[in-house]
């Protein structure tokens, strides 16, 4: 029977740092410890004090990759807190910035991290250019990736903390040279995001795991910012009693925190959102991805990859439809003062799962605090208790066909599922407090 | 002639939020073709499982030092590499990643005891405060264009001394 003790430092092709040590006694897993090895940055600390005004560029800096939805999400809170109700052309504006986020996001996931392991490559630069199809996917990367940043840097001023969406709308709209460009570039991309769910859709990775799912699940169209959180238990939670349901729990190893659902670990992401509202995707979307939608709502973790795929269709169409449709012009901004003791809550969803910001308001009219719950947070007890079936299983296998046990195996089909869950470290190590003892 | 020796790359991330990461895959949209032919990708864990960690020609460092081990790791990293440059404003500044630096005592008092329990210096520190630092591209994160500009420059400056 096996004993061993496995470190991994550094587990790569992710955002940010995490490890994992993992305990093997007489051939079962006694012990677990995923965990995030960035260094608490203190930013919901730091909010204190601060004009309502600074906080979506403050709590952005907890992620480059997800910065946006940051943004996205701090703007929602800042303006609940305020009263202030966006226009409709805000709106549209917003869902585009969100489409350009996870267009971008999950194709550098998908393509850059997750494929390679498909093809057994060490790194996506490392796919061969000589093969046709290997070819085709190298450039199909790319221009998605491109794609979706034009289309972020167009709406949103950058793809990284962008500079256009503030509270109470933007600061600056897409001229028409610059849409006619981003429906060229998403209009040439789509058949590279087809082969890109057939890609995923015949991965021969599979790992099945019951669990709940939540996700903000739109009233109408496929979205990330508006809706109701469900769960897949078929429980509503209006955004305002976020709070009530989830539970927090102390990793002492980590720097980040855990969340529990009902007193269990759950699962947020692309994964969530197919499986509970697939059916508001983009009517393109859905037609011409209706075979590989019936494949959902599913339990098989490595699907959240193929999940990210269908999104990144769905935002393409419908990014589309909405340069295509509508003409923006310049809107002054919505303005309103904090009023003492306000607070306002933003959920949405961010590429990784569902995003929580609470921002408070005190007396002198500054931030007095605020709270901030990430999607790898709440994912990190369901990915700890992953792994730690995985290994058992892969022991078991090696212990009944009495096969040497291939530790770089291990590695390499752990590090597999960590990806599939598309993690992101930045995120999960930012400040939030914890009572230890 | 003798054929061009690839540049060793290498790009590590500390305290941050690794926003100059995702500019470099951004950057890489446009540049992938000829940067392959130009760059060993050595150690960048971004991009790759396999990473050397023995030599780099150009050393890139992201985020702010906020350990002794990551001033360690820093310390290593220059002794190997040519060129060390420091991308964005935590590891040039180290703000934001260093917030803490100008908390009040009321808001130490909320967060000491977890620098203390991970191990974290008192106080951030910016990269140049704990080795020789070649080239600083700020921003927050650094622009695209800077960054393409003082990368060339680089690589002109290494295809001379071949």
């Amino acid at each position: 029977m096996h004993s061993f003790d496995l470190s991994m430092e550094h587990i790569t092709k992710i955002e940010g740092n995490a490890s994992l040590k993992l305990k093997v006694e007489d051939g079962k897993v006694t012990d677990i410890k995923f965990a995030t090895d960035e260094y608490k940055r203190f930013f919901t600390e730091a909010m204190k004090g601060k004009d309502l005004v600074a906080i979506p560029q403050h709590l952005a800096r907890i992620c480059g990759t997800c910065s946006n939805s940051h943004i996205m999400c701090s703007i929602e809170a800042s303006e609940n807190a305020l009263d202030i109700k966006p226009t409709e052309q805000t709106k549209l504006l917003r869902t585009l910035v969100m489409n350009g986020l996870m267009i971008r996001d999950h194709a550098l996931h998908l393509y850059l991290f997750s494929m390679p392991d498909i093809f057994n490559k060490d790194a996506f630069l490392d796919f061969d250019e000589s093969d046709p199809y290997q070819h085709q996917l190298l450039h199909d990367g790319f221009e998605v990736k491109s794609a979706g940043n034009f289309l972020a840097t167009l709406i949103a001023g950058r793809s990284v903390h962008a500079t256009y969406p503030v509270i109470g709308g933007f600061l600056k709209f897409p001229d028409e040279a610059g849409i006619a460009e981003a429906i060229q570039k998403l209009q040439n991309v789509r058949s590279g995001v087809l082969r890109l769910i057939e890609v995923f859709k015949n991965a021969p990775f599979h790992f099945d795991r019951k669990t709940k799912y939540i996700a903000l699940v739109p009233e109408n169209s496929f979205g990330y910012i508006q809706g109701v959180i469900g769960a897949s238990d078929g429980q509503k939670i209006e955004e305002k009693d976020f709070r009530d349901h989830l539970e927090k729990t102390v990793i002492p190893y980590s720097q980040a925190v855990g969340y529990t659902y009902e007193g269990e670990g759950y699962m947020v992401g692309a994964l969530a959102r197919i499986n509970l509202a697939k059916d508001k995707l983009h009517p393109k979307t859905k037609e011409s991805a209706s075979e590989v939608l019936n494949l959902f709502p599913s339990t098989d973790i490595f699907y959240n990859n193929l999940a990210q795929a269908i999104e990144t269709l769905h935002c393409v169409d419908e990014s589309i439809d909405i340069l295509s449709n509508n003409k923006f012009t310049p809107e002054p901004l919505i303005k309103a003062e904090a009023k003492s003791g306000a607070v306002g809550i933003g959920v949405i969803e961010a590429p990784r799962g569902t995003l929580y910001h609470k921002i408070i308001i005190g007396e002198d009219g500054k931030v007095s605090g605020g709270e901030v719950i990430v999607p790898t947070g709440q994912n990190q007890i369901n990915i700890e208790r992953d792994v730690a079936v995985l290994v058992q299983n892969l022991l078991d296998q090696s212990n009944s066909a009495e096969a040497q046990l291939d530790k770089d195996k291990i590695v390499f089909e752990i590090e597999k599922l960590i990806r599939a869950y598309d993690p992101c470290m930045s995120c999960a190590a930012h400040f939030l407090k914890v009572e230890w003892l | 002639m003798e054929e061009f020796k690839k540049i060793k790359i290498g790009w590590f991330s500390y305290s941050c939020c690794e926003d100059n990461t995702v500019v470099m895959t951004e950057v890489l949209n446009n540049h992938w073709q000829e940067w392959k032919k130009i760059f060993d990708f050595r150690h960048v864990r971004v991009l790759k499982k396999n990473n050397i960690f023995d030599e780099f020609d150009i050393a890139f460092i992201e985020g702010a030092v906020a350990s002794e081990k990551q001033e360690a790791e820093i310390k290593d990293i220059r002794s190997r590499s040519k060129k060390l440059v420091t991308v964005g404003s935590c590891a040039v500044i180290g703000i934001p990643a260093g917030n803490r630096n100008n908390f009040t005592e009321e808001q130490h008092a909320n967060i000491d005891f977890l620098v203390m329990k991970f191990g974290a210096f008192p106080k951030v520190k910016r990269v140049s405060e704990v080795v020789k630092v070649d080239v600083e591209i700020p921003g927050c994160p650094m622009s695209p264009e800077n960054f393409l500009e003082k990368v060339n420059l680089l690589v002109a400056e290494f295809k001379q001394h071949a």
